[in-house]
């Protein structure tokens, strides 16, 4: 797996195998007078097929962090580049368009579509990409079988287990085959028996090469992650690889 | 295209999921344009109906009634003058019926209270020779028209329009009966056909009676109110028009047409005025029914701002997702489209339907305009972009993050 990715300065800027490179990135929120800095430039890099955790307590960016990473918010100041695109420079609509094709979203309270099917919820994303019936029925049905839902193709989202939707949430952030899967506090709203499942199943994407990086304040779920990053004051604290 | 349709299917379901509240905003765009179809369809119905009777009194007829008459300056009422004799009507007859005119029948009407037995009603009374019969176009159902004879001996008697007939005698006969006008006893010698017609000067509620028995016996009077003239065709009536004008303007000794006392008017002016006066009354009563579709517009838009309201999360879900601001556009203008369209179908049908009732009962004709059809598809999908425009501009500019976070 990827080397540790300290921006030290001694790293190579152009390493082929960079899926997320950040360097000196800030968010500074003002609110009238008041100059709130949540993210303090911040440089780290994730190779593909890196599975990494990011920790830190309540107030500590990791959040703002993570939107940035999702193309969902754009930085203050630095530079955000996303297998080889520049995302810190996008317009609205180009931002969508990275979100729709290069971010697979799990999210801490699944956010599927309220009565509609979860074939339907699946489908959302290919939808917006323009994908053509037959091969979105086919594709959602594909994720939906891998992550053990088979036979729920046709269920309401309200008629799930909260496992059961955080699975169908992560078949849609995977059938747009993105670069990164970004999870946000993926288990906080799951029972603990539950939540192994999920880790599992990250686990084995994981292994099959996808790069996931986890948004997450519960040490217990950190660490199935390969590598994890303390986030504290907008700064790094700790960047540390894990040995399973 | 397969988004679109896709995008339609899912409006629908979203729109099905709260049908209440569905059906409450369709009800404001129902009643918007179902009440401007209804009021449309009546007014053209109602236009169509008068002209219809004007058509039918035949198109080549010019009538010639006295004007308001000014001496010295001081103008006198419309319409009020005594100008017009019966021997302008003897002299036009005998200058023009070689050349330009068929037929001419001097009248004198005016209203009464008619009495017959118990029965009484108010009527028009009109003084004519047989000559109007045919003007006009009327037939008997029952005995014979006012003749010549009846003229010339001021014979004390009557025809009654159909309706008159049944308010004075209901389902008796009334041939050979009298009725009272004035202080005169007339004696019914017939019965017209229905013309069909309403409201003033409606042909069938009316009295005929000779003119000269109008004028000598009942009135005391010796001016006409009109002559009705038949020209001997279409092609010359501007011709006729002017040769009685200025016959007439001899006639009263009068120098210019600016002082005329009279007024000759065509069948087809006639005809225009009426439909410039309807046309504008309809276009008045489409305009006050606009005003409910405004207001079921505003309906629209306020159900399409609470459900963007509402619907924050899952707005900010599909921007994450990678919905673009167009997307999400046209996904809430097509639900706002979907309900004022399903409201403009219904509406059509329901405008339709009353419309059709009404003139049933109003007597009316009735119109069906492409116009409407047009109006209700065409009106309620571009109220529904108008009117939906905004909500769902809201919604594609909410921020993804703040969308997500909203509770």
């Amino acid at each position: 797996m990827g080397a540790l990715a300290v921006d030290k300065g001694e790293m190579s800027e152009f390493r082929g195998d960079n899926m997320i490179k950040v360097s000196k990135l800030s968010k500074i929120y003002s609110i009238g007078e008041v100059k709130t800095i949540a993210l303090d430039n911040v440089s780290f890099q994730i190779d593909k097929g890196e599975y990494v955790a990011i920790m830190g307590p309540s107030g500590s960016g990791k959040s703002t962090l993570m939107h940035i990473l999702g193309a969902l918010d754009q930085p203050t100041s630095g530079q955000y580049i996303l297998s080889g695109e520049n995302v810190s420079k996008l317009d609205e609509d180009q931002l969508a368009d990275i979100r729709n094709r290069k971010i697979g979203f799990v999210f801490q309270s699944y956010n599927l579509l309220p009565r509609t099917t979860t074939m339907q919820n699946v489908m959302l994303p290919m939808s917006y990409a323009g994908i053509e019936k037959e091969k979105k029925l086919e594709t959602a049905k594909k994720y939906l079988e891998m992550v053990g839902l088979g036979n729920r193709l046709l269920h309401t989202t309200n008629q799930l287990s909260g496992g059961q939707q955080q699975r169908v949430a992560i078949a849609r952030a995977l059938v747009m085959n993105p670069a990164i899967l970004l999870a946000d506090e993926p288990t906080g709203n799951i029972a603990s028996a539950q939540a192994e499942e999920i880790m599992s199943i990250f686990e084995k994407l994981n292994n099959q090469g996808h790069t996931i990086v986890m948004i997450t304040h519960e040490p217990d779920i950190a660490k199935h992650a390969k590598r994890i990053i303390h986030i504290r004051d907008g700064k790094i604290e700790k960047d540390e690889k894990i040995k399973h | 295209m397969q988004d679109i349709i896709e995008t339609i299917i899912e409006g629908f379901q979203t729109l099905t999921l709260n049908k209440m509240r569905t059906g409450l905003a369709i009800l404001g765009i129902i009643i918007g344009i179902g009440s401007v179809i209804t009021l449309i369809s009546l007014g053209q119905g109602s236009q169509k109906s008068i002209e219809d009777q004007i058509q039918s009194l035949g198109s080549n007829l010019l009538t010639v009634s006295p004007a308001r008459q000014s001496s010295g300056g001081i103008m006198g009422a419309q319409g009020g003058s005594t100008s017009l004799t019966l021997s302008d009507a003897k002299k036009i007859e005998e200058k023009l019926s070689t050349t330009l005119i068929s037929k001419i029948s001097p009248e004198y009407s005016s209203r009464s209270q008619i009495i017959a037995g118990r029965n009484n009603t108010n009527v028009s009374i009109i003084g004519v020779y047989p000559q109007y019969a045919d003007i006009k176009k009327i037939t008997m159902s029952k005995g014979v028209f006012i003749t010549e004879r009846d003229n010339s001996s001021i014979s004390k008697v009557a025809v009654l329009g159909p309706t008159t007939a049944t308010d004075l005698f209901g389902e008796i006969d009334p041939i050979g009966k009298t009725i009272k006008a004035g202080n005169q006893t007339l004696k019914v010698i017939g019965v017209t056909v229905s013309k069909g017609g309403s409201g003033f000067n409606n042909p069938d509620d009316m009295i005929y009676v000779p003119l000269t028995t109008a004028q000598k016996q009942i009135f005391g009077k010796t001016n006409l109110t009109s002559i009705s003239i038949e020209a001997k065709s279409k092609e010359i009536m501007v011709q006729a028009q002017d040769e009685i004008g200025y016959l007439l303007l001899s006639e009263h000794k009068l120098t210019s047409p600016e002082e005329a006392d009279f007024t000759i008017m065509s069948q087809s002016d006639l005809l225009s005025t009426v439909s410039q006066v309807t046309g504008t009354l309809t276009a008045l009563l489409g305009g006050i029914a606009a005003i409910s579709l405004l207001v079921g517009g505003i309906g629209i838009m306020n159900i399409m701002l609470v459900t963007v309201t509402e619907r924050t999360r899952e707005i900010g879900l599909r921007k994450a997702l990678g919905a673009k601001k167009k997307t999400i556009i046209t996904q809430f203008l097509i639900e706002s489209i979907l309900l004022t369209f399903i409201g403009g179908i219904f509406g059509m049908i329901f405008g339709l339907t009353a419309s059709f009732v009404i003139s049933k009962i109003m007597n009316l004709s009735y119109v069906i305009s492409i116009s409407s059809i047009a109006l209700a598809i065409g009106v309620s999908s571009l109220i529904g972009i108008v009117f939906g425009l905004y909500p769902a501009r809201k919604a594609a500019n909410l921020q993804p993050i703040e969308a997500l976070r909203y509770e």
